[in-house]
């Protein structure tokens, strides 16, 4: 029972209004599923949103907690066992450079979604897995974390090598 | 005398105007121009933050500048964007504690008006953007600026256009880095692609391949600014 303790999911929409993903992490087929997959508790950062999830505690099943806004959201991705982030690509790298497996939920609603075009990506290239708040319980069930490749964070010594280049500094 | 005014005006017109037209192509075609030599050992800096991942990501290349190269450092943020601001602040003040030197010597803090706040309507946006355009152009002849780095913001826009006026009226010269959000994979942004189109970006990064053929195939010529960097930086600390 005490290795169950620490088997806990983060959920992160950030500094948006994402109540679908909410409500999709609430649903019981999701629940289920996490639970399946071993995990034993679910950490809700809410946002800006109005759907409140219910609290759950008890150690039969999996314990539910949440909260709007958190200045410590990097520590909850730091102790969480899977991360399930909207697509912003604040959450989405920060949760891959602590190597944690992370699932990204793709906001349908947002008018200008280029978010959707980095996290499908970043998931043809195995760093995350990318679903849709109706597909979230289908990806849970599927996910082999086995499968995921590590990312390499990026390197910005070229891109200022060809800055001092062009601005006719001397380039170490 | 009042015909003869008129008379010079005829006359003085029309030469004003190539003599702008010649600038403006001598800009547009000097822009993408490496420098041969250096002209100064230390550049002011321009650097646009914002919010969306677009701070992170432009902390990320600030943090491999060289700062003794690239010093004064002005970072600019929309005005309702108060996290981005703080942590420029944050960073700078790590420096300050590491080399010791003084507090408000090499970075400055400036806010601009935004020239549309997500869902404003149509019609208020137009005069939102005028004030912002000007306050740009304000900014811009306060600060001017050697260097201009930008990553996408729409505050970047009316800046860079500003800094493209400056140098077209011989007000000061500044050479413009735009480097592409990694966020975008597919298209440009809105004003990446304003920056491109217009020639405005000296030079023009891009972090996916797919956008670099998308560029390559929309025009040729300027290939050699757009410079492909897949997955080149991003931290979101």
């Amino acid at each position: 029972m005490a290795e169950r303790e620490h088997r806990t999911v983060f959920v992160t929409v950030g500094t948006t209004c994402f109540d679908a993903l909410v409500m999709a992490v609430d649903s019981p087929e999701v629940k289920k599923a996490l639970l399946q997959k071993g995990y034993s508790n679910l950490l809700i950062q809410m946002g800006r949103g109005t759907y409140v999830p219910s609290k759950v505690s008890g150690d039969a099943t999996l314990q539910v907690d949440h909260f709007t806004f958190s200045p410590s959201i990097a520590d909850n991705m730091r102790t969480a066992s899977l991360v399930i982030s909207h697509a912003g690509s604040g959450s989405i790298f920060e949760t891959l450079r602590l190597g944690k497996p992370l699932i990204v939920v793709v906001n349908e609603d947002l008018m200008d979604n280029h978010q959707s075009e980095l996290a499908e990506e970043l998931a043809e290239r195995k760093h995350l897995f990318c679903a849709r708040p109706q597909t979230l319980g289908e990806t849970i069930r599927a996910m082999d974390l086995e499968t995921l490749v590590p990312y390499e964070p990026g390197d910005a010594k070229p891109v200022v090598a060809l800055i001092n280049r062009f601005l006719g500094f001397p380039v170490a | 005398m009042g015909l003869n005014a008129v008379v010079a005006a005829c006359y003085v017109f029309p030469v004003l105007v190539s003599v702008l037209a010649v600038r403006f192509f001598y800009v547009l075609w000097h822009s993408g121009q490496p420098e041969s030599r250096l002209c100064a050992t230390r550049l002011r800096c321009l650097i646009v933050l914002g919010s969306g991942g677009h701070t992170a990501e432009m902390m990320n290349i600030v943090t491999t500048l060289q700062k003794d190269r690239f010093t004064p450092r002005y970072y600019v943020a929309a005005l309702t964007d108060n996290m981005s601001l703080q942590k420029a602040q944050v960073y700078e003040q790590s420096l300050i504690q590491s080399n010791g030197t003084k507090a408000g010597e090499s970075a400055h803090f400036m806010q601009i008006y935004r020239s549309r706040e997500v869902g404003q309507s149509y019609v208020t946006s137009i005069a939102t953007t005028l004030l912002a355009t000007l306050h740009a152009m304000w900014l811009v002849i306060r600060i001017r600026p050697q260097v201009i780095f930008c990553n996408g913001p729409g505050t970047c826009f009316p800046l860079c256009i500003s800094a493209f006026v400056l140098k077209v009226l011989g007000l000061g010269w500044s050479s413009i880095f735009y480097i592409e959000s990694i966020a975008r994979v597919k298209k440009l942004s809105l004003s990446g692609l304003l920056l491109y189109k217009l020639r405005i970006a000296d030079q023009f990064f891009v972090q996916w391949p797919q956008l670099q053929h998308e560029i390559r195939w929309q025009s040729m010529h300027t290939l050699t600014n757009a410079s492909y960097l897949r997955e080149l930086a991003m931290s979101a600390s």
